[in-house]
This record gives structure tokens, sequence and C-alpha cells, in this order.
């Protein structure tokens, strides 16, 4: 056994306690929860009141803040609700499973944000709620995958089947996320394309986009703090039977 | 004679694949050829959903004719679909699969096996019975080649996406709706290139693009899928 490297850090395998898994998220917890707090009332505020009209959309560009956050947002908690399910598919550790239950909900309603501000935004900009383009299109797949994942997780009534069926599920959906990122390259679309990229300098003037940066970095951590609620909760519904539970909930 | 040896070896194995493909081939069409209401009912159900189309919506050939492309393949998708749910259904209830996912033969071999008898009982009398539709909604016969063609690239990635569907859901009681569910999402981009194509034909644009895209996902579903379908199959099998 001591041969064998380990080549994963530790607190890979520590994440893999329950009881470890939800003292650490409570203690992540109130530290993501004020950064969310202060950079989504401070960005939102920034946004609506101090960032410059758009000399061609007026004020109705302003939905961006909103609009951009949660498209990007869906993408990445599918990617994370994958990848979550793979590690429990191959550790077999029932918090990634925890984790992936918990990222459908809040990926479906996020998903469902990125559509509504998009179908409010198209409405003035192109002059009609929906168009059958690609990146909507891709998008609205993106929120069927999460209600199948939900739905196959609800209709098995084991809850260790129920994760590795849906961590299957999730995976092979995986496919759609790069065709929702390169929609708007590969297909000549109504939707603009990315207004961040890694490499580039983004198209707009920074008063513009910076704030959009702190409405981004809000929205993740407005997410980590709803995740790693719905996974506490999980993980003490899901170890009821446990002594540490017990002991905790006679605490209160 | 060592090397001859190892050769030796490595063709036995070949062979058991191989025949553990045919095998497999063998067994389902066998099985479906004496099920023969289970191989008609889906061209049944494909040939009325066509029918709905001229007397729901409109009779008027020009409209018929712009239409014609998109409804074939909405037909062809949901027959596929309703096909799907008994893939691995009796195997399953008789506990041929337990026996099967027991066994020491590679499942990559015997689901893929399994899902191309399900294509040719399901995907191939579709693409072959689909100019009968093509004619009946006034399709214009440029577009004939491109529909079966197209038809012919699809179908069998609809049924290798729609068999991950089937063994994810193979052990719940209601099975039916779930199946379209889980699968439909990932049909969409089949959908939208399969009609793109026949489209294309129609109005005489190049098709090479798009029967290249058809064929890209078909390569990947048969290497990708039925890794899926025998994780799906054991975790089903096992809960």
């Amino acid at each position: 056994m001591s041969e064998k490297k380990n080549w994963m850090p530790r607190w890979f395998y520590q994440l893999a306690s329950p009881r470890w898994s939800y003292n650490i998220m409570g203690k992540l917890l109130p530290g993501f929860a004020i950064c969310a707090a202060l950079l989504l009332i401070g960005g939102t505020i920034w946004a609506l009141m101090f960032a410059p009209e758009d000399y061609q959309q007026g004020n109705s560009f302003r939905i961006i803040y909103i609009h951009v956050p949660s498209a990007i947002l869906a993408q990445s908690c599918y990617m994370l609700m994958a990848v979550a399910g793979a590690i429990g598919l191959i550790w077999k550790m029932k918090v990634a499973d925890m984790v992936a239950k918990s990222c459908a909900p809040i990926g479906a309603s996020i998903a469902v944000l990125a559509l509504a501000t998009g179908a409010i935004w198209g409405k003035p900009t192109w002059g009609s709620w929906w168009v059958w383009d690609a990146r909507l299109t891709s998008m609205l797949i993106l929120l069927f995958l999460y209600l199948g994942v939900i739905a196959l997780h609800s209709a098995i009534e084991n809850e260790a089947t129920a994760a590795q069926s849906s961590a299957v599920l999730s995976l092979v959906g995986l496919v759609n996320i790069p065709i929702i990122k390169y929609s708007v390259e590969w297909w000549n679309t109504l939707h603009q394309p990315a207004t961040f990229t890694l490499t580039e300098r983004p198209a707009m003037p920074a008063e513009m986009w910076v704030p959009l940066l702190v409405m981004v970095i809000g929205f993740y951590c407005m997410f980590a703090v709803s995740l790693m609620m719905r996974t506490r909760n999980e993980i003490l519904y899901r170890e009821r039977r446990a002594s540490w539970v017990r002991e905790l909930l006679e605490k209160q | 004679m060592n090397q001859m040896v190892t050769n030796e070896q490595s063709k036995q194995v070949n062979d058991s694949v191989l025949g553990l493909f045919w095998a497999v081939l063998k067994r389902d069409l066998m099985l479906a050829y004496r099920r023969k209401s289970d191989l008609f009912n889906p061209l049944i159900f494909f040939l009325m959903v066509a029918t709905l189309f001229p007397l729901g919506v409109s009779p008027e050939p020009e409209f018929l004719a712009e239409v014609a492309p998109g409804v074939v393949w909405v037909a062809a998708l949901l027959a596929t679909l309703l096909s799907m749910d008994s893939l691995f259904r009796s195997d399953f209830e008789d506990g041929t699969l337990e026996q099967t996912l027991l066994s020491p033969q590679p499942l990559f071999i015997i689901v893929l096996a399994k899902v191309l008898a399900h294509w040719m009982m399901s995907g191939l009398p579709l693409t072959i019975l689909a100019p009968l539709l093509g004619v009946m909604l006034f399709l214009p016969s440029e577009g004939m080649g491109g529909l079966m063609l197209s038809l012919l690239l699809g179908t069998p990635t609809l049924s290798l996406i729609g068999a991950i569907g089937a063994a994810l859901t193979v052990g719940l009681r209601k099975g039916g709706v779930l199946i379209s569910l889980l699968v439909l999402p990932l049909y969409i981009p089949v959908l939208i290139f399969g009609t793109s194509a026949v489209q294309a034909a129609v109005t005489g644009l190049p098709l090479a693009g798009f029967f290249a895209l058809l064929g890209a996902m078909l390569a990947l579903g048969v290497v990708m899928a039925p890794l899926a379908i025998g994780a799906a199959l054991r975790i089903s099998v096992s809960g």
C-alpha cells in the first residue's frame, strides 16, 4: 500500500467524509455570503446608476448585468454537476453525489433566469421575445437537460442508484456545453459573441465591463452560498442516522 | 514459436469478439422477427403522425412541401423514441440482462450489437418508408435522396442516444415518459442537421457539410454511447 503514490491532495479525500464537509462548508459560508452580498449590492448600484448608457441601446442594455452572469453561471453549474457526478462515479464519494444533486435545481433556476432576461432584452433590441437562433436554442436544451436530470433523480427511489444514473446522464449532456459556447461563432446568429474572453480585452469600455465583472463574481459567490446551504441540508438529511448529526440536533 | 502462440491467441480473441457481436445481433433480430407487432407498430405510428399534419395544419401542397423535411424527421424521431423503451425491457424482466452483465464478454460489443439490431428493426425500415411520406407531403423529388441519406446517417445516432435513456430507465416501472424527457434534448442537434440537410437538398445547396456533421455525430455516438449505455445498465440492474 505504501508503494502506491497518492497523487490527489489530502483535502480531496477529506471531502469524502460528510461530517468534515459539513463543517468546512459551515466555516466557508459566512465569508462567501458577505462577499456575495457586497458584490451584488455594490455591482447593481454601480451598474444601474453609474455605468454609462449604451449609444445604440440606451438604458435597455443594463439588463446585461443580470443576463450575462446568469448565462455564464448556468453553464458552469452544469459542468460542476457533471464533474461532481463523475467524482461520485469514480471514487464513490457520497458528498460528491450530494453536490451534484444540489446543483441541478439551482442550475435550472439560473438557466430560466438567463432565458427570461434574454427574452426581456430581446424585445426592445431585436423586436421579439424569442428567436430560434443557435445560442438561444442550445441554452434551452441546457434547461431541458437540467429538468431531465431532476426528473431522473426523483424517479429512482434508491439514493445511490439515483445519484449514479443522473451522473451518467449529466456526463452525456456535457456535449451540449461546447455547442452553447461556440454557437455564436459556428453559426451566423442574431446573438452577439461572448462578452468576456480570457485572452482578449472586452470590446466595451472599462466603465461598462468592470461592474459586469463584479456582478459575475458576485453571482458565483451567491451560487457558492446556495450550493453549500443545499448540500449541508442534503448531508444532514442523508446522514440523519449518524451519531454526529443526532448530537448536532440535540445541541440546538 | 512463442510469437506464433501469441498471434494465435490474439486471433482467437478477435474471432470471439466478432462471434459475440454476430451472436447477439442474430439473437436480437430473431426475437424481433418473432414478435412482429413490435416491429410494425413504430412504422404505423410513423405513417400516422405524418398524416396528422395535412389534416391538422393545412392540406395545401405548397405549405406541405415546405414543412415536409421537418415533419418526416420529427415523425421518425418520435417513432424511434417510441420503440426505445422495449430495447432492454424484456431482457431485464426475464433476467437475461443480468446474465449478460455477469458474463466475461465485453459489454461494449454486446451493447453495440443490440443497438444495431434495434436500428435494423426501427431506423432502417423508417428510412426505407420515408420516400412514401415524402410523396404524401409533396416533398420535391430533388429532396428524396437527401431525405433518405440524412435519415440513414441520423437514425443510428438516434438509436444510440435513445439506448442511453432506455438503459437508465430500464429498472423503473414508469420509464415511458421519463425516457422521452431524458432523450429528447439530446435528439435536437440530430434533428436540426437532418432537417437542414433535406432543406438544402430541396433548394439545391451543397449537402456535404450536413452529411459530414451527421456522420461525425454518428462516429462520436458509436465510440462513446456504448460506454454510457454499459455504465447505465450496470447501475440500473445493480440498483
